[in-house]
């Protein structure tokens, strides 16, 4: 009795992991800008990757299985928000701003100052940098 | 049962990876990459429990951790184009380089 409760709890685990997993990613694919992608890619870092993690837990039952398993949930909680983070900040820090961006409430209160323009236009104008930054930008490309 | 559940994740990493290819901008495919990596440690997780062979969980958790150095890696080398230590801030790259990827 209390097997196949287990096993109907693990089932339930993986259904609605499997459905987080499929709308992420096609939200990935479907979804019109960055910022949006980003949102759904981390629906899959979240409740997909851990529903289906922990639905493998009960199939599992308590045994080393599990604790290897619960390693792998401690370390992708960690590291998903965290890669997330390190991209959203990469694109911004590019200059990537939401499609649908009506005011930049980031943007710094300068008069001159325009929703799509860079980020490194802004805030790195003084001008011993401007040499460098063209150096750098002929080499690499 | 649990086959199911390792074609479901193919399906999702099929369509991460058209994601990846189609991306128009490098944070786009930076983050399918990412993505597809977290789908991997699922698919390998889910391959153990298919094959009944434990030892799979292992190699998941080093995938895992792979995974997230690389996506780190990638975007520094972005940034900075060097993967050693940092620049200083006056040698920074301009940091529009993902701009007109299209």
């Amino acid at each position: 009795m209390l097997e196949i409760a287990v096993e109907i709890i693990s089932w339930i685990c993986f259904i609605t992991g499997g459905f987080f997993l499929f709308i992420g990613s096609l939200g990935l694919l479907r979804l019109g800008d960055f910022w949006a992608r980003l949102h759904a890619a981390s629906i899959i870092d979240s409740a997909g990757l851990g529903l289906i993690l922990f639905g493998m837990m009960f199939q599992a039952g308590l045994t080393l299985v599990t604790v290897k398993l619960i390693a792998i949930v401690l370390f992708l909680l960690i590291t998903g928000p965290t890669a997330s983070h390190a991209v959203a900040n990469a694109a911004f820090a590019s200059g990537s701003r939401p499609r649908s961006l009506v005011v930049d409430e980031t943007a710094r209160k300068e008069p001159k100052l325009r929703a799509g323009e860079p980020v490194s236009k802004r805030k790195r104008k003084a001008p011993s940098e401007k040499p460098a930054t063209k150096k750098t930008k002929s080499k690499a490309t | 049962m649990m086959i199911f559940v390792n074609l479901l994740i193919i399906l999702c990493m099929v369509m991460m990876l058209i994601r990846l290819f189609v991306g128009p901008t490098l944070y786009d495919r930076v983050l399918a990459l990412n993505v597809f990596g977290t789908a991997t440690v699922l698919l390998i997780a889910a391959m153990g429990f298919l094959a009944e062979r434990p030892e799979f969980l292992d190699i998941a958790l080093l995938y895992a951790l792979i995974n997230f150095v690389g996506t780190i890696a990638v975007l520094k080398f972005f940034r900075y184009r060097r993967l050693g230590d940092a620049p200083e801030d006056s040698e920074m790259v301009g940091t529009n380089s993902g701009d007109g990827d299209a």
